[in-house]
């Protein structure tokens, strides 16, 4: 067991150390930033996916909301960026509590359910009809307090709070109860364990990460439109890079960024179509070859997977 | 403005009903869930696009051509794939990601093959007549658009309601291993079952110029979200039952973009939302609610 926790610890500091470190070796502050953005995002599908089996199609509502909510606490209250990421977060656990109905359907339902969610979220804040309040589709302009350095560190901090708390399930009974509960409700329910409680905290915990995320994109980029923000491709890209590393693991989502974001930044931008193109062959061959993705390339000689 | 609203709503109804029916096959057979389905549909356009400019030929023949074509593809694709992926942990789950796979291969290579350029068909080539309908006046490719859609469907009843593979399929989509079982070859009929999605698919895919304008590449999500909400008003894993939510989706569309425009795109979420929350079987299905 403490072994478990000492591999998991020595992902979370190689992660954090070369977030922190690489800034300094190749200076492109954006893209170690985004990369930040989509591991933390995959982590929350990861807790809410790889621990309860509810695959979040329209986690990027979240993601949006967070983000709305944390520019609007700056341009319309004049709350300093930090606290109004945290109210980013609480928006988010917000709209999580009145989804939550959701939670009573399964497997592609759910998955279906969630993405009609997340696009009701989008057109109501685009609406140009609620253009007083937010600003309907010409975005949000946060230039007053831009500050790339303060957002990056930041960025850092709410990295290693989700690694924190990813490590910290995947060690802990909450963990084992959420598993069980994905393989099967009723006994799970059967030995003891708040099915509907415990479901619910992955649930909500996911949704605040992303909120989270959400305000610290939307402080680092400081301009935005909510194409950006409720852009479906951020869900989509958040659970590929979970299946593809592996999911139930805390290095599964840190694997899967690196390789897919890395690979995406090096031929996607300057060659979408192509990039694309690769993308949908590597899902294929994921799903017929590895469909447990790349940790299972070392689960399968016997190594524990952190 | 009412009757208008309510015939073309109706006639948009029809052609939504075709392009949900093959989704909702292809789910009833085998519960997967075709991300692809959009981008099929967006092949189907293009093959009548230039079916239609190069030679000439009216979409209705390249209709059949594709039909034909697709159903042998679909096929193919069945027996590449889903076998391998019936053995996984999760099969349900990872066909999403697989269809999604398939659906980023065939937007990548229609981007390289036709460019990012929206391309449409000129209106009149399914006909240039205006029909009187209760005093309205429609466009004859509208109305020749919902006749074909009809037709298709009407197809497709006879295909599940009085034929023997269609009886077998039905048996299928009740229960798989009950139909093993009984002697049915679960593998053959579900084959059949996604060429015909497919087919279905490009067949709306060929009258969508007329209905949704012009065509991209990239047009295939939306598609597959707006058909899923169809498919789910209506009731999943039931193909009839599309029909009634396609009508439902076509008047309800209809309605919101003739009297509050601004909120027009809500609709198909919204309906799909609220299906899923109060009635997630559909309005016409059974229970599917789970602890």
């Amino acid at each position: 067991m403490r072994k478990h926790l000492l591999y998991g610890a020595i992902v979370f500091v190689v992660v954090i150390l070369l977030f922190t470190l690489l800034p300094s070796v190749y200076s492109n502050e954006d893209l170690f930033f985004q990369a930040m953005v989509y591991l933390a995002l995959a982590q929350g599908v990861n807790i809410l996916y790889g621990f309860t089996g509810y695959l979040p199609f329209g986690y990027v509502g979240f993601f949006g909301t967070g983000a709305y909510a944390t520019a609007l606490s700056i341009t319309l209250l004049h709350i300093p960026p930090i606290p109004a990421i945290l109210i980013g977060g609480l928006a988010s656990v917000v709209l999580g509590i009145l989804l939550s109905p959701l939670l009573r359907l399964s497997g592609a339902y759910f998955a279906i359910g969630s993405l009609a969610a997340s696009q009701m979220v989008y057109y109501i804040v685009s609406n140009p009809a609620l253009q007083n309040l937010t600003n309907g589709p010409y975005g949000i302009n946060l230039e007053s307090v831009y500050q790339p350095r303060a957002s990056y560190i930041t960025m850092i901090v709410i990295v290693a709070l989700v690694m924190g708390v990813v490590i910290y399930i995947r060690n802990s009974r909450f963990g084992l109860a959420l598993q069980a509960i994905r393989e099967d409700p009723v006994s799970a329910g059967m030995a003891g364990i708040h099915v509907v409680r415990q479901r619910a905290m992955a649930w909500f915990l996911s949704a605040m990460i992303a909120g989270v995320v959400g305000g610290a994109f939307a402080w680092h980029i400081s301009v935005f439109y909510p194409t950006t923000v409720f852009d479906l491709n951020i869900s989509i890209f958040a659970i590929v890079f979970t299946l593809f590393g592996g999911v139930t693991t805390v290095l599964g989502p840190v694997l899967g960024m690196f390789v897919l974001y890395g690979f995406y930044n090096v031929i996607g931008i300057s060659e979408p179509q192509y990039f694309q193109l690769i993308y949908g062959v590597l899902i294929l061959v994921l799903v017929l070859f590895l469909p447990s993705g790349m940790v299972s390339l070392m689960k399968r000689r016997g190594h524990y997977v952190p | 403005m009412l009757t208008y609203t309510i015939i073309s709503g109706l006639l948009f109804g029809l052609f939504c009903s075709l392009m949900g029916i093959g989704l909702n096959l292809i789910f009833g057979v085998m519960r997967f869930v075709n991300l692809a389905h959009g981008d099929f549909l967006m092949l189907g356009a293009f093959g009548a696009y230039f079916a239609y400019t190069f030679w000439g030929l009216s979409p209705a023949l390249a209709l059949v051509v594709e039909i034909i074509v697709m159903i042998a593809i679909g096929a193919l694709i069945y027996y590449a794939f889903v076998p391998r992926l019936l053995r996984s942990r999760d099969p349900e789950m990872l066909s999403l990601i697989f269809f999604f796979g398939i659906s980023q291969i065939i937007q990548a290579i229609a981007v390289i093959a036709f460019s990012n350029n929206p391309r449409s068909i000129v209106w009149s080539a399914l006909g240039s007549a205006n029909y009187q309908v209760l005093g309205q006046g429609f466009q004859e490719s509208w109305v020749v658009s919902a006749l074909i859609s009809a037709i298709v469907i009407a197809l497709v009843y006879v295909y599940l309601y009085h034929t023997k593979i269609g009886y077998a399929t039905r048996a299928v989509m009740g229960s798989q291993e009950e139909a093993a079982s009984s002697g049915i070859n679960v593998h053959r009929v579900s084959a059949i079952a996604m060429g015909i999605g497919l087919a279905l698919a490009s067949a709306a895919g060929t009258l969508s110029p007329f209905l949704l304008g012009s065509i991209t590449p990239n047009m295939g999500s939306d598609i597959t979200t707006t058909s899923f909400s169809i498919i789910i008003i209506g009731s999943l894993g039931n193909p009839l039952g599309t029909v009634l939510g396609g009508l439902i989706y076509g008047l309800s569309s209809m309605f919101m973009q003739s009297y509050v425009p601004s909120w027009a795109n809500l609709v198909p979420y919204l309906l799909l939302f609220l299906i899923l929350l109060f009635k997630p079987s559909g309005l016409l299905g059974k229970v599917v609610r789970h602890a």
